[in-house]
């Protein structure tokens, strides 16, 4: 057994009042930070880019994107599915591990919740900006209508409505079940009368009851239970709005678990690439240990590992089918004009992430940001290949053009990058981000500190 | 420690989350009301025109043709409206000296066209022919309404695409013998009142609506690219 294996989830020395004062600290503190500052500062000048370029968008429409048949997904779809793939580790880490009793998951899985929430919220603004006209959007929804139609329901674009909405409505009650009991502490040690107002409207009563917490147990669980399932299906759902195409580089069955794994293997990416400096920052080594960025990283091994796999069977399949579309397909990107962005997401997402056999490299924290930070870049690029490399040369050269994204694609993209981070920031700054009354659960009764 | 908050806000907090659900609900059923209502479609509401002109006594009472003035109904998207001329062919000879015509004798003698409301207007966005409804067997009236009985006309229907849809996806229901379409009392085929097409009586829309579809080669044709090119 390494000595990982059996290190602490929560350091020792910790009691019930230390984890909460600790916590809720971060919240309740008189103070703010500069540091938080001037990252809210940086983050909200990228929000801003985002408004800029999506007013623009507005007001000119889709034409300001380097969008154009062929190409006529672009950014707006890479970057959906990066960000939607994100989401998937927080579902997974509070879900999957909830039902799976991995107690390691408790101090990482609220913000790794908040972290889901804000990456759909995201997510959810690409399809709509590339509608052209978002605020016809209640069109995707099946509704009484005027116009005596309903939505295509043999299109996968419409399930991805329903795969999302459904997503981001679960993602939520979850992670405001999650957060009643911790809402309801927050209100009780709040000194300000406003914070207390608040926080007792956010926390809904809680008193902390017996029947309380049963129907908290009962209700977490059931949410558990429906979320697991989505963990799987809407990045299958994702990949159906490719497999089911037949574009080639889109049509394959290896595209619903190749998602899956690709999505949580971004997801856990982020996570690290948020844990490892909100730890450090906020001095909470204790609870986010060593024990935990070893196995996000054993995580991100084993997903990287089957996303490879999806590489090689793309690759496989293209030459075994014989089919001069799909082996060309391969070509191009071995060796087109996009040869790059594929090599670069080779070494990103399969060769550099092999470090992370190493336990040296498992132990070191600079070394993980870097790599959880090339993973991240690493996803994206596999987007990008995925739906400009095929869409740009499918069947007829006549037909063949190229993509280059405009500044504004850049801006919008970038831009939801400062939406993230200011959501972020402000989560950390008013809302606690490890789940006190879990973290609670976790501090070993006297005499049993040598079995923590 | 003192309470935050009074008793009361157990039950404010329960009304106001039941409230806006009920609000939400009540809202969309109302939005929904609305959007097909004549408030909002115009359906029913004669409008006032430069003058009164009236479909009930030209084409109802004196059975003039539907094609005297609106002449590219047949061969057109659009159904044409009469230039001044077209007024003239008559009224040069009768009612020459009504006040009421007056604004007719003076876009004449100016050459200025008359500036009619419109009444029957279909967005932009929407490709639509006159000509093939006509010569599949789709009467004025089935359209725009009780047209020999408006003294000043009024919008029969919404022009929403759910109500082209209708016709789109069934044409059986509504489609009449070709000598019928520009009968403005055409009445469909009843119980009481029978109506030949093909050289047969029928008495009943389904049965003749399946032949004539048959005859005219009439398709359902509910492609999004239909109308929307």
């Amino acid at each position: 057994m390494s000595s990982q294996h059996t290190a602490p989830i929560i350091e020792p020395g910790h009691s019930y009042a230390t984890v909460t004062d600790r916590i809720s600290s971060i919240v309740l503190g008189k103070r703010t930070p500069r540091g938080w500052w001037v990252g809210l500062g940086v983050a909200i000048c990228l929000f801003l880019l985002l408004q800029l370029a999506v007013t623009v968008l507005l007001v000119k429409g889709v034409g300001i994107w380097g969008i154009n048949i062929p190409v006529g997904w672009g950014f707006a779809i890479v970057n959906f599915v990066w960000w939607i793939g994100i989401g998937h580790a927080g579902t997974l880490i509070s879900a999957i591990l909830l039902l799976l009793r991995q107690k390691w998951r408790t101090s990482i899985n609220r913000f790794a919740e908040a972290m889901t929430l804000f990456a759909v919220s995201c997510a959810g603004m690409f399809p709509l900006l590339h509608m052209g006209r978002p605020w016809l959007f209640y069109w995707l929804t099946p509704y009484p209508n005027t116009m005596g139609t309903w939505p295509q329901f043999r299109s996968p674009l419409v399930w991805d409505v329903f795969a999302v909405s459904t997503y981001a409505t679960v993602s939520l009650l979850f992670w405001y079940v999650g957060l009643l009991p911790d809402l309801a502490t927050l209100r009780d040690r709040a000194k300000a009368r406003a914070a207390q107002v608040v926080y007792g409207a956010m926390a809904m009563g809680w008193r902390g009851s017996a029947v309380h917490w049963h129907r908290y147990e009962t209700a977490s669980l059931l949410l558990a239970g429906l979320a697991t399932p989505l963990v799987v299906s809407v990045h299958t759902v994702v990949s159906f709005d490719f497999a089911v195409g037949i574009i080639p580089g889109w049509h394959t069955t290896i595209f619903p678990p190749y998602f899956v794994a690709g999505a949580i293997y971004s997801g856990f990416a982020m996570v690290m690439t948020l844990a490892i400096p909100l730890r450090k920052y906020y001095k909470l080594e204790d609870f986010i240990t060593m024990r935990h960025l070893d196995n996000m990283a054993k995580v991100m091994l084993a997903t990287g590992l089957i996303v490879a796999y999806g590489y090689m069977m793309e690759t496989f399949m293209a030459f075994y089918s014989g089919d001069i579309n799909e082996t060309y397909m391969i070509h191009n990107r071995w060796t087109g004009p996009y040869a790059v962005a594929y090599w670069s997401l080779i070494a990103c997402n399969i060769v550099i992430p092999q470090l992370m056999w190493l336990r040296r490299v498992r132990n070191s924290v600079p070394v993980l940001f870097v790599i959880s930070l090339i993973v991240n870049v690493g996803m994206w690029l596999e987007r990008f290949v995925i739906v400009v490399t095929s869409l740009h040369r499918d069947f007829i050269p006549s037909s063949w053009g190229m993509y280059y994204p405009t500044k504004w694609d850049w801006f919008t993209y970038v831009g939801t990058i400062g939406l993230f981070l200011t959501l972020f920031l402000l989560f950390i700054r008013f809302l606690p981000v490890i789940a006190i009354f879990e973290m609670r659960g976790l501090v070993p009764e006297p005499g049993e500190q040598k079995k923590a | 420690m003192a309470q935050i908050f009074h008793r009361s806000t157990n039950t404010i907090s329960r009304v106001s989350i039941y409230g806006s659900l009920l609000v939400l609900l009540v809202l969309s059923f109302a939005l929904y009301g609305l959007s097909g209502s004549p408030y909002y479609t115009d359906v029913n509401l004669a409008k006032d025109q430069p003058v009164p002109f009236s479909h009930r006594h030209h084409a109802g009472e004196l059975g003039i043709d539907c094609r005297y003035c609106h002449t590219s109904v047949e061969d057109s998207s659009f159904a044409g409206l009469p230039p001044t001329k077209t007024c003239m062919t008559c009224h040069s000879q009768i009612w020459t000296n009504s006040e009421m015509l007056e604004p007719v004798r003076a876009s004449y003698r100016s050459g200025k066209s008359l500036e009619w409301v419109r009444v029957n207007a279909l967005p932009d966005f929407v490709y639509f022919n006159h000509s093939i409804h006509i010569n599949k067997g789709v009467g004025c009236t089935t359209c725009h309404g009780p047209i020999a009985e408006m003294a000043l006309t009024w919008k029969a229907n919404t022009l929403q695409m759910g109500w082209c849809t209708e016709c789109h996806r069934q044409p059986e229901k509504y489609v009449r013998p070709r000598d019928q379409v520009f009968n403005a009392r055409y009445e469909p085929p009843s119980k009481f009142h029978a109506v030949s097409a093909q050289g047969r009586e029928y008495t009943d829309q389904d049965a003749m609506g399946a032949v004539l579809v048959k005859a005219y080669k009439v398709q359902s044709l509910t492609n999004c690219t239909t109308c929307h090119r």
